[in-house]
């Protein structure tokens, strides 16, 4: 008999009531009100305090409003263990942000440097396993050219919905990442 | 040998063992699959690692949904405990790793503003409970068990009891959230959303099963459900140049 791995546990859909579990108040629970999960850094984190937001939309157009999204990023200095944070779409509007500093560039095992980017992992009802894609910065153009992930993605089109425009609100930098899990400018979405 | 051995990247995941994205019988998956293929990806180091859980952030009775919530009561069900052991899929215990859970009450209510569900809430009731595993990669915890409920999929299907469960693993390719079901259960082969996975031996790898010797005399019943994550690759000679 060869030698086989187990098999990993299979992935099940996070359903409509996730908040429950991940960020109970949102759900309604007078519980870990105090917890802020999509404040991934504390006030003294080294780095560029920015603001990352979107939303996302299915394959008609519609607004999801019951995703819960983690981010992973390595810290200024490109170094891990880096910042975690974990969000939800607006129960309303759809709406999500994570507040971060902005993360350095990283390196591959062969040395190859990557852009400042941060690993976005989406849940919801109706997604069975969760989506994995990849949030670049706009202003890391010249970075970004060298990136081998974008490299690998190829198409112009297709790169740019991985790369989050940036603007300046109320002095704070803010990202936009909006999110088509399906159809006309669908997301680039990585198996991992 | 041992010191030529490097931990390599982790196995890639088996699509066909997972659901695939897009499975019409359940309804909600049909506009929120994508149709591209997945791209395929070497593992930077943003997925070699993650983010670490410290037991710092547990309440004391967060592994015990019976007793979590409301004024001092406890929740009204079948009480029982439910433990396991999470391993990678090199059979290694996957240690000090934290597993969120989340379920419906005994009637199959869950206290969230958007069940509309007729079933009462339990005033005892949240639903919510999160533990960290030890050093053999072993969890528990106490709750009841959750109520069937009805979802308007093809009209009005009924899920079978399950309770969600979020695992991070110690690196962001290990991330996984599931739901378990629970052994002898009619409903599991009847639910569009465990059918979405097409091979049984995987569903069957989900339903936790009766510990009847593990359980508490004349206090709860118990249940088995083990969890693999993903395992690395070990190499043993590395692709590199010399003295890099």
């Amino acid at each position: 008999m060869p030698v086989e791995p187990l098999k990993e546990t299979p992935s099940q859909t996070a359903g409509p009531y996730v908040h429950i579990g991940t960020w109970p108040s949102a759900a309604g629970l007078p519980i870990r009100t105090q917890e802020k999960p999509n404040v991934m850094v504390g006030a003294g984190a080294k780095g560029e305090r920015i603001r990352i937001e979107g939303m996302i939309h299915d394959g008609a157009g519609s607004v999801v409003t019951d995703a819960m999204l983690e981010l992973w990023h390595a810290n200024a200095d490109g170094q891990f263990p880096g910042h975690w944070g974990r969000t939800i779409t607006d129960l309303k509007t759809g709406e999500w942000f994570f507040e971060s500093v902005k993360p350095g560039a990283t390196k591959l095992a062969d040395g190859r440097a990557e852009a400042p980017f941060a690993t976005l992992i989406i849940f919801a009802r109706g997604i069975n396993i969760h989506l994995h894609t990849r949030i670049y910065f706009a202003d890391e153009d010249r970075a970004n050219a060298g990136d081998p992930t974008l490299k690998a993605v190829a198409e112009p089109h297709l790169q740019k919905t991985l790369i989050a425009s940036r603007s300046t609100r109320s002095g704070q930098t803010v990202y936009r990442f909006d999110i088509r899990l399906q159809g006309d400018n669908e997301t680039v979405f990585f198996d991992i | 040998m041992g010191g030529n051995m490097q931990k390599g990247e982790f196995y890639r995941r088996d699509r066909n063992w997972h659901p695939p994205g897009y499975a019409p019988g359940y309804k909600s998956t049909v506009l929120r699959s994508p149709r591209r293929a997945l791209l395929s990806l070497p593992q930077s180091p943003a997925d070699l690692t993650g983010p670490v859980f410290g037991h710092g952030m547990l309440d004391p009775l967060d592994h015990d949904l019976i007793r979590n919530f409301g004024a001092g009561g406890e929740a009204i069900g079948e009480r029982i405990v439910v433990h396991g052991r999470v391993v990678d899929q090199n059979a290694k215990p996957v240690a000090g790793t934290l597993l969120e859970v989340w379920q419906a009450n005994a009637c199959g209510r869950y206290r969230h503003v958007r069940d509309g569900y007729v079933a009462p809430l339990d005033p005892n009731f949240g639903g919510c409970g999160r533990v960290i595993t030890d050093a053999d990669g072993n969890f528990a915890f106490r709750t009841i068990k959750p109520g069937p409920y009805p979802w308007r999929n093809d009209g009005s299907d009924w899920r079978p009891a399950h309770i969600h469960f979020s695992i991070f693993g110690h690196a962001f390719t290990q991330r996984l959230i599931s739901q378990f079901y629970f052994e002898g259960d009619p409903l599991i082969a009847k639910c569009p959303i465990v059918n979405t996975i097409r091979d049984r031996s995987a569903v069957d790898s989900l339903i936790a099963r009766l510990d009847l010797e593990n359980q508490t005399p004349f206090d709860h019943l118990t249940y088995r459900f083990d969890i693999v994550l993903r395992g690395r690759r070990s190499t043993f000679f590395e692709n590199r140049p010399e003295g890099n």
